[in-house]
């Protein structure tokens, strides 16, 4: 009952940051030049442009076409992509797959990598392996994720040539038609029709953009894992644990985790935002048909309507999850105070 | 009232030894009284800060982020002496129009780029540009969270509600994200790069000086400054500001690196300065092209690889330094953690 009544005050709280985000880019889109840009184009007559300045009012006050704005982004009108020469809804419809397909990858390896060296580092504290995941997670919060990026395709696809350079699979399978359309996560629909093969090449397509994706939240999950995994082990219910004669593995791997962990979730949930602003940086370069490289050719292209697009939708996407989040830390941890 | 008593105080202490001596000597007598106050004031700052740099000394962690800082710091003012720039802007780097060379050759230590521009002559005053544009969006975003984050965290109620829920609808936004939506809007260069910097950064450092305010002002010897009838004004100013500001610089340290990211992220997607100058997020894309291509000089072939991994270094170096630096004094600053 507290939880709910806390999940439903969020819920509101949640009204007027979104209406305050809504302000922000509809602000942008009319500093941005003539708002009709978007939908207009060269092969237009005077009196069909007219008819555009009439159907979207970009003629009236600025506080009704706020209004109109927003009834349209609630009616999932949200201008024409240039870049992708649909209207934007659909281009993220097309992108958002891809995306999806690769931060859960991304996601997935923080989770496991992170918490697995947070937990060693914590365990083998100042020893040699302690300092050099610490070295390696600093370097991880310090690397601008393009270059990581880069050097990572110049080692394992064009010096080592074990690994594609980008895209979500092999040209064959693009040339022969040969990919379902069923959720439009390759990895799940391979395994849906059974093709193996398609699935092992799907993975090697994925495992560097992944990577390049996860290391800066790999480095910040294990640096709080580390923490608050050592906060964990000097509690007396540990001391308890140890007293009582437990074998060290599953005082480490169950007791002390589990509590260790509470913090780790927030921290994954907030990276999220990370992630997705990564994957505009990660996209591009391993040429992943996502979302994030179709606003970095946006933005190229000065194609205001899709980048403005793409950043609604990661905004309402991130407060999204970081309401997902608050709730999971106030289910995880009893102690937490919900006002 | 106040006033009273702080004035028949001092006057106490200066009437009690003039009867017995000279006129001549009156007039220099408060001055050293006054140095002597002064040094006894200063005394026990003294002695905090020398023990400050002995904890910085010992920390080889702080030391080693502190060096990467110095010598960005020095080659930054020194970049004219060590790349003298040529007729046009110093910025721009220059070029010989040809492939890029392999470090080493001839006239270039670092080699040459897109277009043949000189690496080392593009990181050196690369430098200058990294240490600007982030001290100034730092200091700029700290100035402006410091002025909104006191205000609310003092004066509390409708004001505090406005401004919190102000921040709210800014930090609900991934930081790249909303830099990149309003950076797409206005015209492409530096200023305005670090305009959209700005606006995203000071969020988190009011939100981080309200929480401070608000903890600090309910200590006694605010309590007792209030109740002796000191100005709202100078409470805030001399009492709570000065003991609240300590955890603002750790922040701002190690968000001096993370500035320099997020920039480099910007630049390379297409925000900011034009082709050619130096910034090393731009080097990054500009040398892109020629990133794992063949070139041939004085009959010799290699790889491109300098293009991109050497302005990734310069990045790496400086953001790991000011993080460090950053962590150590988040060590140091707190009372509570040194001893």
């Amino acid at each position: 009952m507290r939880l709910l009544n806390y999940i439903i005050k969020r819920l509101l709280l949640l009204i007027p940051v979104l209406i305050g985000v809504s302000i922000i880019v509809f602000s942008l889109t009319r500093i941005s030049g003539d708002p009709a840009a978007g939908y207009i184009n060269e092969k237009m007559t005077p009196s069909q442009i007219e008819q555009v300045y009439e159907k979207y009012h970009f003629n009236e006050p600025v506080y009704q076409q706020y209004i109109y704005w927003l009834k349209g982004i609630l009616e999932m009108d949200w201008g024409w992509s240039k870049t992708a020469a649909l209207p934007v809804t659909d281009a993220i419809a097309v992108y958002f797959p891809a995306t999806l397909e690769l931060t859960i990858v991304s996601i997935m390896l923080a989770i496991f990598i992170g918490i697995y060296l947070g937990i060693g580092s914590a365990v083998k504290r100042n020893k040699p392996f302690d300092h050099t995941t610490r070295v390696v997670s600093l370097i991880g919060v310090s690397l601008p994720i393009f270059w990581l990026a880069l050097i990572l395709q110049f080692i394992f696809a064009f010096y080592y040539d074990v690994l594609p350079f980008g895209g979500r699979l092999d040209d064959f399978y693009y040339i022969q038609k040969l990919i379902p359309d069923i959720t439009g996560l390759i990895l799940v629909d391979s395994l849906l029709i059974g093709d193996l093969k398609m699935f092992f090449n799907g993975l090697e397509h994925i495992l560097l953009p992944a990577v390049t994706l996860s290391f800066g939240t790999i480095a910040i999950v294990t640096r709080i894992m580390r923490n608050s995994m050592l906060e964990v082990l000097s509690l007396d219910y540990i001391k308890t644990a140890r007293a009582k004669g437990l074998n060290e593995r599953s005082i480490i791997w169950k007791h002390a985790r589990k509590n260790a962990m509470i913090p780790t979730t927030t921290v994954i949930g907030l990276s999220f935002g990370g992630l997705l602003t990564g994957a505009v940086l990660t996209e591009s370069i391993y040429q992943w048909p996502g979302l994030g490289q179709w606003s970095a050719t946006s933005i190229r292209l000065f194609d205001y309507n899709s980048v403005l697009g793409f950043c609604l939708l990661i905004a309402v996407i991130y407060v999204l999850v970081n309401l997902v989040v608050d709730i999971m830390y106030a289910y995880l941890d009893p102690r937490v105070r919900l006002e | 009232m106040t006033d009273g008593i702080k004035g028949n105080g001092k006057s106490s202490i200066n009437s009690t030894p003039t009867p017995a001596v000279k006129p001549q000597i009156k007039k220099s007598k408060p001055s050293t009284f006054n140095y002597d106050r002064l040094m006894k004031e200063l005394e026990p700052r003294i002695r905090e800060a020398k023990s400050s740099f002995s904890l910085l000394r010992e920390n080889i962690t702080a030391m080693v982020g502190l060096a990467f800082v110095v010598f960005i710091v020095l080659v930054a003012i020194a970049a004219p002496l060590i790349c003298p720039p040529g007729l046009g802007d110093p910025m721009d780097i220059p070029k010989d129009f040809k492939m890029p060379k392999p470090p080493g050759a001839e006239g270039h230590l670092l080699g040459t780029g897109n277009w043949g521009a000189d690496m080392l002559y593009g990181l050196v005053w690369g430098a200058r540009t990294s240490i600007t544009t982030s001290l100034f969006v730092v200091l700029t975003g700290v100035i402006i969270g410091l002025v909104v984050g006191s205000i609310a965290g003092y004066y509390g109620g409708k004001v505090d509600n406005l401004m919190m829920r102000i921040t709210d609808i800014f930090l609900s936004l991934p930081a790249l994200i909303l830099a990149m939506a309003i950076a797409s809007i206005l015209e492409r260069n530096l200023q305005n790069m670090m305009l959209a910097l700005i606006i995203v950064w000071w969020p988190p450092y009011a939100r981080l000086i309200r929480a401070q305010v608000m903890s600090i002002k309910e200590n006694t010897y605010v309590e007792a400054a209030r109740a002796i009838g000191v100005k709202k004004s100078s409470i805030l100013f001399k009492h709570i500001i000065p003991n609240s500001i300590s955890p603002l610089i750790v922040s701002a340290t190690m968000d001096i690196g993370a500035v320099v990211l997020v920039a480099a992220g910007l630049s390379y997607i297409g925000f900011g300065v034009n082709t050619g100058y130096a910034e090393w997020g731009r080097m990054i894309s500009d040398g892109q092209q020629w990133f794992l291509t063949t070139v041939t000089y004085e009959d010799t072939k290699y790889i491109a690889s300098w293009v991109v991994i050497f302005p990734g270094l310069a990045i790496l170096i400086f953001a790991m330094g000011f993080s460090l630096l950053g962590d150590a004094l988040r060590d140091i600053l707190d009372p509570r953690l040194r001893r």
